[in-house]
């Protein structure tokens, strides 16, 4: 098992969550990883990526080469566009957000932008925003991306679900069980659109 | 024991905190900040009473960990790559005086400058010193390697230094700890003037130093840190230090690479293991992450020997990281390629945040400069160097930190008046008040502005080392009173802030304007801890 992953997002926007999230469920499966993540100058609402990589054998470099990425997910669509370059031609899936995050004058046309990425041949698309909402809260909007590139990453559903729950114990069972039903919700929404 | 999941910088601190460091001395910068912040939120340390506070800057830390040295403790210090310019009188001072307690200086490197002003290599800093230096190529060794650091410090009885790069400190992976070792009883030195360098006693100790490098390489080849890799392709040798390694290995099915090479994560680097190397193949590969400090040692000043690869010689760029697509060029293996950027992608620089008084204080500050001809800013480093780009446009320069105030009395002194220095609250503790003084002592006609927004935001918010203190400081190096003007940095103040500005932009000499409001995301976090603290009550009695 291997699997290289880009998350890509604007500071802020929580793609370190996701990250936490996706690590701890492979710890749990007695995976090994690596995630390199962006600190510092770049989080204020600058774009941040994160290489995670997780595999069943030891794990050399700490950033995925270009062109082998088996999947970026990412929280706004301009952002996925970013880092194209790094998935692989052949196999890589993009799943991103269509909700733009617009903090500077020159963001381009979003329909441009998603036409960008239709134009993949493994994508998934999906409006965050509404699907968290439905399911309670709009700040769920990162575990809806995460549970819609689930069947992606190689894990079993369980062991994400047992990771959001560790990541999310802090802040009580409410929640968590917001977060469980986002994460069941961009599974669901995957599964219609594939 | 079980795995840990940490960032490269967490493995140091756990490491240092499993060595028996009894304090960890730091000012924060990235890659570092996480070090020490680990170890303030350790529970671990906290029963241990290991020391943690920021200190005020670099140099200040490392001289407060001399002193624990002195006093027969271990001590870490943690510092950004520019940090040790800072520190760098003590810390190449502290080679001569050498170690009592186990003494080790961690410096965290920013090659591709990713939130810096320079890439400079740490590595320079140990070799000008003449001591040890360790470079992890991953997270365990990061964690091994600091522990490591501090009993060669003990053994050899001086500073080691410790050097990671930004990919290590900031990407997480498994680590697996020791047993932790006790901390020193204190014990000063035996010999009470080791650390008094007067001329007569500095010349006996830097013959000591010198007299210990050939062990410093013994123990280097040795140590196990630097190891030698058979390959059966002779017509090229690799030397792969630290993270160099790691993009090498990537590149090669389970990591066989048909060629001899040589890992180098101890310095000084063993002039044996090279010379094994050198001897048995065609031509030599060096990867370096950061300064081609190796690859021109070997390459010698004439470049006459067989052909050295590397920076050098455009192999490799001479500027930025590696990666492993720039190792896999170097070595002419394929490299993949994904798709193509579309052309309608935008840069997302970083900004201030919204609602950010930096915005406030320079909006009026930019409006009160509308009379006078542009380029009158000296500003200096933290979040408000973002208000150099649009829509502020505000400043016009950020060298150093604290050399706001400083450049401006000197470009003041030129005729340029009036001259503002801008500059935040940490960067004026860190090293703005002694060039105060000297605006105070030469007159300048200089307008200073300090944005106290009690925290240090830039590097996520650490406390300010002027907790609150800004306008007595100011006071107390000499600033005439009605010269020290206090704003309150929002928009429904605008037009008294202005008029603040303007006031004391006519004044010849030295005034203070302190703008205070306290930075929006300290503030949400202080709240939300708060929550936190309050909902677990709740709980916990319910
Ligand atoms: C010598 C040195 N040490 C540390 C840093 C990292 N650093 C950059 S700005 C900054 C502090 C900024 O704090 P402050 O001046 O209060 O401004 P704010 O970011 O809060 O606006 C730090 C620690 C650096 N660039 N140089
Ligand atoms: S982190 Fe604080 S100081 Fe920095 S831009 Fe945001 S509000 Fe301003």
């Amino acid at each position: 098992m291997k699997k290289d992953i880009i998350l890509a997002g604007v500071g802020g926007q929580g793609i370190l969550t996701i990250a936490a999230t996706i690590g701890t469920a492979a710890l749990l499966e007695g995976l090994q990883l690596k995630q390199a993540e962006v600190h510092g100058m770049s989080q204020r609402g600058g774009d941040v990526q994160s290489h995670l990589r997780l595999s069943s054998k030891e794990i050399a470099s700490d950033l995925i080469p270009e062109g082998k990425a088996d999947l970026v997910i990412s929280i706004e669509p301009m952002e996925a566009l970013r880092y194209v370059n790094m998935l692989n031609k052949n196999s890589g899936w993009m799943i991103s957000s269509m909700n733009p995050f617009n903090n500077i004058s020159n963001y381009p046309d979003l329909e441009l932008i998603l036409n960008e990425i239709w134009k993949l041949p493994h994508y998934i698309t999906i409006d965050a925003n509404k699907v968290a909402k439905e399911q309670g809260s709009v700040k769920a909007a990162n575990i809806v991306i995460l549970g819609a590139a689930s069947p992606f990453l190689g894990l079993k559903y369980e062991s994400l679900e047992k990771a959001v729950r560790n990541i999310f114990a802090s802040k009580g069972e409410d929640i968590i069980k917001l977060n469980l039903k986002a994460l069941k919700a961009g599974l669901h929404y995957t599964e219609k659109n594939t | 024991m079980k795995k840990l999941l940490l960032l490269g910088d967490e493995a140091i601190a756990q490491g240092a905190i499993d060595a028996g460091i009894s304090g960890v001395y730091a000012y924060p910068g990235t890659p570092s900040t996480e070090i020490t912040e680990y170890i303030q939120a350790s529970k671990e340390a906290k029963d241990k009473h290991i020391k943690s506070q920021w200190s005020a800057n670099e140099k200040t830390a490392m001289e407060t960990a001399i002193g624990m040295s002195y006093a027969g403790k271990k001590a870490l210090v943690c510092m950004k790559h520019v940090g040790l310019n800072v520190a760098a009188d003590a810390f190449i001072n502290s080679s001569i005086t050498g170690a009592n307690g186990g003494l080790v200086v961690l410096s965290a490197d920013d090659p591709s400058m990713h939130s810096s002003q320079n890439e400079q290599d740490s590595r320079f800093y140990g070799k000008f010193a003449m001591i040890p230096i360790m470079e992890p190529s991953n997270q365990q060794e990061a964690y091994d390697m600091t522990r490591y650091a501090f009993e060669l410090s003990e053994k050899f009885g001086v500073p080691v230094l410790l050097r990671v790069t930004t990919r290590l400190a900031h990407s997480r992976s498994g680590v697996v700890r020791k047993e932790d070792l006790p901390q020193n009883e204190m014990h000063l030195p035996s010999d009470l003037r080791q650390f008094v360098l007067l001329p007569s006693i500095a010349r006996k100790q830097y013959n000591t130093l010198l007299g210990k490098q050939m062990a410093f390489e013994e123990d280097a080849e040795k140590s196990g840190y630097n190891t030698f890799i058979e390959g059966k392709d002779k017509s090229l040798g690799i030397i792969a230090c630290g993270l160099a390694y790691n993009y090498l290995i990537e590149n090669y099915e389970n990591g066989k690479v048909p060629f001899p090479m040589l890992k180098i994560c101890q310095y000084p680097a063993p002039v044996s293991m090279v010379k094994k190397l050198y001897d048995m193949v065609d031509e030599l590969l060096v990867l370096e992450e950061g300064y081609p400090i190796l690859e021109e040692l070997i390459r010698g000043y004439l470049n006459n020997g067989k052909k050295v690869r590397g920076r050098l010689d455009g192999t490799i760029p001479r500027a930025g990281e590696l990666n492993p697509n720039i190792v896999a060029k170097a070595l002419h293996l394929p490299v993949a390629e994904g798709f193509d950027i579309s052309e309608i992608l935008k840069g997302r620089p970083p900004l201030l945040c919204d609602g950010c008084s930096h915005w406030d204080s320079f909006n009026a500050l930019n409006e009160a400069l509308e009379p006078y001809s542009s380029g009158r800013v000296l500003s200096d480093i933290g979040c408000y160097t973002l208000s150099a780009l649009p829509p502020l446009q505000a400043i016009n320069s950020c060298v150093d930190m604290g050399a706001s105030i400083t450049m401006a009395i000197g470009a003041a002194e030129a005729g340029l008046v009036p001259a503002v220095a801008a500059i935040g609250d940490s960067t004026f503790t860190h090293s703005g008040i002694t060039g105060l003084l000297d605006a105070v002592n030469h007159k300048a006609p200089i307008t200073v502005l300090i944005m106290d927004n009690s925290t240090t935001g830039m590097t996520g918010g650490q406390e300010s080392s002027a907790y609150g203190r800004v306008e007595d400081i100011v006071k107390g190096v000499g600033v005439e009173e009605s010269h020290i003007r206090e704003i309150k940095p929002l928009k429904r103040f605008h037009e008294e802030n202005v008029k603040v500005f303007k006031e004391e932009l006519e004044y010849d000499g030295v005034s203070v304007i302190i703008a205070r409001r306290e930075c929006i995301q300290t503030l949400a976090r202080k709240m939300k801890e708060k929550a936190r603290l309050k909902r677990e009550q709740k709980e916990a009695s319910a």
